[in-house]
Protein backbone atom coordinates (compact mmCIF):
# COMPACT_ATOMS: atom_id res chain seq x y z
CA UNK A 1 0.00 0.00 0.00
CA UNK A 2 1.22 3.47 -0.89
CA UNK A 3 1.49 6.52 1.38
CA UNK A 4 -1.60 8.48 2.41
CA UNK A 5 -3.31 10.39 -0.42
CA UNK A 6 -4.43 13.88 0.63
CA UNK A 7 -7.47 15.77 -0.65
CA UNK A 8 -5.28 18.80 -1.46
CA UNK A 9 -3.20 16.80 -3.95
CA UNK A 10 -6.08 15.17 -5.85
CA UNK A 11 -7.05 16.57 -9.26
CA UNK A 12 -10.08 15.93 -11.44
CA UNK A 13 -9.06 13.63 -14.27
CA UNK A 14 -6.41 11.93 -12.15
CA UNK A 15 -6.23 8.15 -12.43
CA UNK A 16 -5.90 6.07 -9.29
CA UNK A 17 -3.37 3.20 -9.23
CA UNK A 18 -4.62 0.09 -11.05
CA UNK A 19 -5.17 -3.22 -9.32
CA UNK A 20 -4.57 -6.34 -11.41
CA UNK A 21 -6.59 -9.45 -10.58
CA UNK A 22 -6.61 -12.92 -12.09
CA UNK A 23 -9.02 -15.34 -10.42
CA UNK A 24 -8.10 -18.98 -9.98
CA UNK A 25 -11.01 -21.39 -9.66
CA UNK A 26 -9.85 -21.76 -6.05
CA UNK A 27 -10.39 -18.05 -5.45
CA UNK A 28 -13.95 -18.38 -6.77
CA UNK A 29 -14.59 -21.22 -4.33
CA UNK A 30 -13.21 -19.16 -1.43
CA UNK A 31 -15.47 -16.30 -2.55
CA UNK A 32 -18.49 -18.62 -2.76
CA UNK A 33 -17.93 -19.55 0.89
CA UNK A 34 -17.24 -15.97 2.00
CA UNK A 35 -20.22 -14.44 0.21
CA UNK A 36 -22.72 -17.28 0.57
CA UNK A 37 -23.33 -17.32 -3.21
CA UNK A 38 -23.24 -21.02 -4.05
CA UNK A 39 -24.68 -20.78 -7.58
CA UNK A 40 -22.89 -23.54 -9.53
CA UNK A 41 -22.15 -21.45 -12.65
CA UNK A 42 -19.23 -20.07 -10.63
CA UNK A 43 -17.39 -23.34 -9.89
CA UNK A 44 -18.92 -26.27 -11.82
CA UNK A 45 -17.90 -26.08 -15.51
CA UNK A 46 -20.35 -28.81 -16.60
CA UNK A 47 -23.20 -27.01 -14.89
CA UNK A 48 -22.13 -23.67 -16.43
CA UNK A 49 -22.00 -25.20 -19.93
CA UNK A 50 -25.45 -26.75 -19.52
CA UNK A 51 -26.82 -23.24 -18.90
CA UNK A 52 -25.25 -22.07 -22.17
CA UNK A 53 -22.10 -20.42 -20.82
CA UNK A 54 -18.64 -21.08 -22.32
CA UNK A 55 -17.08 -21.72 -18.92
CA UNK A 56 -17.57 -20.87 -15.26
CA UNK A 57 -17.74 -17.12 -14.73
CA UNK A 58 -16.44 -14.78 -12.05
CA UNK A 59 -19.11 -13.64 -9.55
CA UNK A 60 -20.30 -10.09 -10.24
CA UNK A 61 -20.20 -9.35 -6.53
CA UNK A 62 -16.51 -10.35 -6.41
CA UNK A 63 -15.73 -7.79 -9.11
CA UNK A 64 -17.72 -5.27 -7.06
CA UNK A 65 -15.54 -6.20 -4.05
CA UNK A 66 -12.39 -5.75 -6.21
CA UNK A 67 -13.55 -2.17 -6.84
CA UNK A 68 -13.84 -1.87 -3.05
CA UNK A 69 -10.23 -2.98 -2.77
CA UNK A 70 -8.83 -0.61 -5.42
CA UNK A 71 -10.65 2.26 -3.66
CA UNK A 72 -9.65 1.17 -0.16
CA UNK A 73 -6.00 0.81 -1.14
CA UNK A 74 -6.08 4.34 -2.59
CA UNK A 75 -7.74 6.08 0.41
CA UNK A 76 -6.19 4.05 3.29
CA UNK A 77 -5.20 4.42 6.03
CA UNK A 78 -7.09 7.64 6.88
CA UNK A 79 -9.60 8.01 4.06
CA UNK A 80 -12.94 6.26 3.90
CA UNK A 81 -15.18 4.80 1.20
CA UNK A 82 -18.66 6.31 1.54
CA UNK A 83 -20.34 4.78 -1.49
CA UNK A 84 -19.35 2.50 -4.35
CA UNK A 85 -21.30 0.57 -6.91
CA UNK A 86 -21.25 -0.88 -10.38
CA UNK A 87 -23.38 -2.32 -13.14
CA UNK A 88 -22.72 -5.88 -14.28
CA UNK A 89 -22.35 -5.47 -18.04
CA UNK A 90 -20.10 -8.32 -19.09
CA UNK A 91 -18.77 -11.66 -17.96
CA UNK A 92 -15.24 -12.39 -16.78
CA UNK A 93 -13.62 -15.80 -16.66
CA UNK A 94 -11.07 -17.48 -14.37
CA UNK A 95 -7.38 -17.31 -15.35
CA UNK A 96 -7.90 -14.06 -17.25
CA UNK A 97 -6.69 -10.65 -16.14
CA UNK A 98 -9.24 -8.30 -14.60
CA UNK A 99 -7.82 -4.79 -14.29
CA UNK A 100 -9.52 -2.55 -11.74
CA UNK A 101 -9.13 1.19 -12.22
CA UNK A 102 -10.64 4.56 -11.49
CA UNK A 103 -10.47 8.23 -12.38
CA UNK A 104 -11.43 11.28 -10.29
CA UNK A 105 -14.51 13.08 -11.65
CA UNK A 106 -15.25 15.66 -8.89
CA UNK A 107 -13.81 17.04 -5.67
CA UNK A 108 -15.56 19.32 -3.19
CA UNK A 109 -15.93 20.13 0.51
CA UNK A 110 -19.36 19.41 1.97
CA UNK A 111 -20.31 19.63 5.66
CA UNK A 112 -16.61 19.67 6.55
CA UNK A 113 -15.96 16.47 4.56
CA UNK A 114 -13.36 16.38 1.77
CA UNK A 115 -15.33 14.49 -0.84
CA UNK A 116 -13.91 12.93 -4.00
CA UNK A 117 -16.10 11.25 -6.62
CA UNK A 118 -14.76 8.78 -9.14
CA UNK A 119 -15.67 6.62 -12.08
CA UNK A 120 -14.46 3.07 -11.43
CA UNK A 121 -14.44 -0.10 -13.50
CA UNK A 122 -13.05 -3.54 -14.10
CA UNK A 123 -11.63 -4.18 -17.56
CA UNK A 124 -11.15 -7.49 -19.36
CA UNK A 125 -8.11 -8.41 -21.55
CA UNK A 126 -9.90 -6.96 -24.63
CA UNK A 127 -10.15 -3.56 -22.98
CA UNK A 128 -13.91 -3.83 -22.35
CA UNK A 129 -15.23 -2.40 -19.10
CA UNK A 130 -17.30 -5.30 -17.77
CA UNK A 131 -18.33 -3.59 -14.51
CA UNK A 132 -18.48 0.21 -14.87
CA UNK A 133 -19.45 2.11 -11.75
CA UNK A 134 -19.05 5.15 -9.56
CA UNK A 135 -17.73 5.85 -6.08
CA UNK A 136 -17.62 8.54 -3.40
CA UNK A 137 -14.77 8.67 -0.88
CA UNK A 138 -13.57 11.13 1.76
CA UNK A 139 -9.89 12.01 2.19
CA UNK A 140 -7.89 13.79 4.89
CA UNK A 141 -6.34 17.18 4.10
CA UNK A 142 -2.75 18.23 4.74
CA UNK A 143 -2.14 20.09 7.98
CA UNK B 1 -43.39 3.36 -16.72
CA UNK B 2 -43.57 0.76 -19.48
CA UNK B 3 -42.05 2.03 -22.70
CA UNK B 4 -42.21 -1.15 -24.74
CA UNK B 5 -45.16 -2.22 -26.84
CA UNK B 6 -45.34 -5.64 -25.19
CA UNK B 7 -47.98 -6.01 -22.55
CA UNK B 8 -46.87 -4.96 -19.09
CA UNK B 9 -46.18 -7.70 -16.55
CA UNK B 10 -46.44 -5.25 -13.66
CA UNK B 11 -49.60 -6.04 -11.74
CA UNK B 12 -51.44 -3.89 -9.21
CA UNK B 13 -50.33 -6.41 -6.60
CA UNK B 14 -46.69 -5.77 -7.54
CA UNK B 15 -47.18 -1.99 -7.61
CA UNK B 16 -48.62 -2.19 -4.10
CA UNK B 17 -45.28 -3.64 -2.95
CA UNK B 18 -43.35 -0.47 -3.81
CA UNK B 19 -42.02 1.09 -0.63
CA UNK B 20 -43.21 -1.76 1.62
CA UNK B 21 -40.43 -3.07 3.82
CA UNK B 22 -39.95 -6.83 3.82
CA UNK B 23 -39.08 -9.01 6.82
CA UNK B 24 -35.80 -8.44 8.66
CA UNK B 25 -32.76 -10.61 7.97
CA UNK B 26 -30.10 -10.82 10.67
CA UNK B 27 -26.42 -10.59 9.69
CA UNK B 28 -23.52 -11.36 12.03
CA UNK B 29 -20.28 -9.49 11.36
CA UNK B 30 -17.68 -11.86 12.83
CA UNK B 31 -13.89 -11.59 12.79
CA UNK B 32 -13.76 -14.92 10.93
CA UNK B 33 -16.29 -13.66 8.38
CA UNK B 34 -14.31 -10.44 7.84
CA UNK B 35 -11.05 -12.36 7.37
CA UNK B 36 -12.58 -14.89 4.98
CA UNK B 37 -14.17 -12.16 2.86
CA UNK B 38 -10.93 -10.11 2.82
CA UNK B 39 -8.93 -13.22 1.92
CA UNK B 40 -11.35 -14.14 -0.91
CA UNK B 41 -10.94 -10.66 -2.41
CA UNK B 42 -7.17 -10.59 -1.86
CA UNK B 43 -7.01 -7.64 0.55
CA UNK B 44 -3.56 -7.05 2.05
CA UNK B 45 -4.43 -4.30 4.58
CA UNK B 46 -4.20 -5.82 8.08
CA UNK B 47 -7.10 -3.62 9.24
CA UNK B 48 -9.33 -6.43 7.86
CA UNK B 49 -7.46 -9.19 9.71
CA UNK B 50 -5.90 -7.96 12.96
CA UNK B 51 -7.96 -6.33 15.75
CA UNK B 52 -4.88 -4.57 17.20
CA UNK B 53 -4.11 -2.91 13.86
CA UNK B 54 -7.78 -1.95 13.49
CA UNK B 55 -7.89 -0.39 16.99
CA UNK B 56 -4.68 1.55 16.36
CA UNK B 57 -6.42 2.99 13.31
CA UNK B 58 -9.40 4.10 15.42
CA UNK B 59 -11.86 1.28 14.70
CA UNK B 60 -13.71 -0.64 17.42
CA UNK B 61 -12.50 -4.01 16.07
CA UNK B 62 -11.52 -5.62 12.74
CA UNK B 63 -12.98 -3.46 9.94
CA UNK B 64 -15.46 -5.23 7.65
CA UNK B 65 -14.01 -5.13 4.09
CA UNK B 66 -15.92 -3.06 1.50
CA UNK B 67 -18.97 -5.01 0.36
CA UNK B 68 -19.15 -7.21 3.48
CA UNK B 69 -22.16 -6.45 5.65
CA UNK B 70 -22.04 -9.62 7.70
CA UNK B 71 -23.14 -13.19 7.11
CA UNK B 72 -26.90 -13.84 7.10
CA UNK B 73 -27.81 -16.11 10.01
CA UNK B 74 -28.54 -19.51 8.50
CA UNK B 75 -31.35 -21.85 9.50
CA UNK B 76 -32.10 -25.10 7.66
CA UNK B 77 -35.11 -24.56 5.43
CA UNK B 78 -35.03 -20.83 6.07
CA UNK B 79 -35.11 -18.02 3.56
CA UNK B 80 -31.32 -18.09 3.24
CA UNK B 81 -31.33 -21.69 2.00
CA UNK B 82 -30.39 -20.88 -1.58
CA UNK B 83 -27.50 -18.57 -0.72
CA UNK B 84 -27.17 -15.06 -2.03
CA UNK B 85 -29.22 -15.84 -5.15
CA UNK B 86 -32.28 -16.89 -3.18
CA UNK B 87 -33.94 -13.60 -2.27
CA UNK B 88 -33.76 -12.28 -5.84
CA UNK B 89 -37.36 -13.14 -6.71
CA UNK B 90 -38.41 -11.51 -3.46
CA UNK B 91 -41.83 -13.19 -3.39
CA UNK B 92 -43.06 -11.20 -6.39
CA UNK B 93 -45.05 -13.11 -9.01
CA UNK B 94 -42.91 -12.40 -12.05
CA UNK B 95 -43.64 -14.41 -15.22
CA UNK B 96 -40.03 -14.38 -16.48
CA UNK B 97 -37.95 -17.43 -15.56
CA UNK B 98 -34.40 -16.11 -15.85
CA UNK B 99 -32.64 -13.48 -13.83
CA UNK B 100 -29.45 -11.43 -14.05
CA UNK B 101 -27.94 -9.31 -11.32
CA UNK B 102 -27.88 -5.87 -12.93
CA UNK B 103 -25.83 -3.97 -10.42
CA UNK B 104 -25.04 -3.24 -6.80
CA UNK B 105 -24.20 -0.08 -4.86
CA UNK B 106 -23.34 0.14 -1.17
CA UNK B 107 -23.48 3.36 0.80
CA UNK B 108 -21.85 3.47 4.24
CA UNK B 109 -23.03 5.81 6.98
CA UNK B 110 -20.82 4.27 9.68
CA UNK B 111 -17.86 1.87 9.69
CA UNK B 112 -18.95 -1.75 10.19
CA UNK B 113 -16.74 -3.81 12.49
CA UNK B 114 -16.43 -7.37 13.76
CA UNK B 115 -18.88 -7.94 16.60
CA UNK B 116 -21.68 -5.93 14.97
CA UNK B 117 -25.05 -7.57 14.54
CA UNK B 118 -27.00 -5.98 11.71
CA UNK B 119 -30.62 -6.27 10.70
CA UNK B 120 -31.51 -5.65 7.05
CA UNK B 121 -34.87 -4.89 5.46
CA UNK B 122 -35.49 -4.59 1.73
CA UNK B 123 -38.14 -2.80 -0.26
CA UNK B 124 -38.90 -2.46 -3.94
CA UNK B 125 -38.13 1.10 -5.05
CA UNK B 126 -39.19 0.90 -8.69
CA UNK B 127 -40.13 -1.38 -11.58
CA UNK B 128 -38.96 -0.69 -15.12
CA UNK B 129 -39.83 -2.56 -18.29
CA UNK B 130 -37.69 -2.54 -21.41
CA UNK B 131 -37.06 -4.60 -24.47
CA UNK B 132 -33.40 -5.31 -25.15
CA UNK B 133 -31.26 -7.79 -27.03
CA UNK B 134 -32.41 -10.53 -24.65
CA UNK B 135 -36.08 -9.72 -25.28
CA UNK B 136 -38.59 -8.11 -22.95
CA UNK B 137 -37.36 -7.62 -19.42
CA UNK B 138 -38.49 -6.37 -16.08
CA UNK B 139 -35.95 -4.55 -13.93
CA UNK B 140 -36.68 -4.54 -10.21
CA UNK B 141 -34.86 -1.85 -8.21
CA UNK B 142 -34.52 -2.59 -4.51
CA UNK B 143 -33.20 -0.67 -1.54
CA UNK B 144 -32.01 -2.46 1.57
CA UNK B 145 -31.37 -0.67 4.85
CA UNK B 146 -28.86 -2.13 7.33
CA UNK B 147 -29.40 -1.20 10.97
CA UNK B 148 -27.11 -2.01 13.91
CA UNK B 149 -28.55 -3.30 17.19
CA UNK B 150 -28.31 0.18 18.76
CA UNK B 151 -30.67 1.49 16.06
CA UNK B 152 -28.00 3.24 13.95
CA UNK B 153 -28.45 2.90 10.18
CA UNK B 154 -24.96 1.83 9.09
CA UNK B 155 -25.43 1.18 5.39
CA UNK B 156 -27.80 1.08 2.45
CA UNK B 157 -27.70 -1.17 -0.57
CA UNK B 158 -29.19 -0.26 -3.92
CA UNK B 159 -29.51 -3.17 -6.30
CA UNK B 160 -31.31 -4.10 -9.46
CA UNK B 161 -32.31 -7.51 -10.75
CA UNK B 162 -33.17 -8.08 -14.40
CA UNK B 163 -35.93 -10.64 -15.04
CA UNK B 164 -36.27 -11.85 -18.64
Amino acid sequence: MADQVFFDDVEVGQAIPDLRKNCSTQQLVVWAGASGDFYQIHYDANFAKRTGLDNIIVHGALKHAFLGQVLHDWVAPEGRIEKFGCQYRGMDYPDQDITCGGVVTKKYVENGRNVVELDVWTENPNGQKTTPGTARVVLPSRG
Amino acid sequence: MAESTTQSVITDEMRAQIGVEGPATLHEVTSTGCRLFARAVGHTDLVFYDPDVARERGYRDILAPPGYLGTPVYRPGGRGEGGAGAPMGGGLKIPYKRILNGGTTYEYMEPICAGDVISSRSQVAEFQERTGSIGPMLIVYRETTYTREDGTVVAKMYGNIIHY
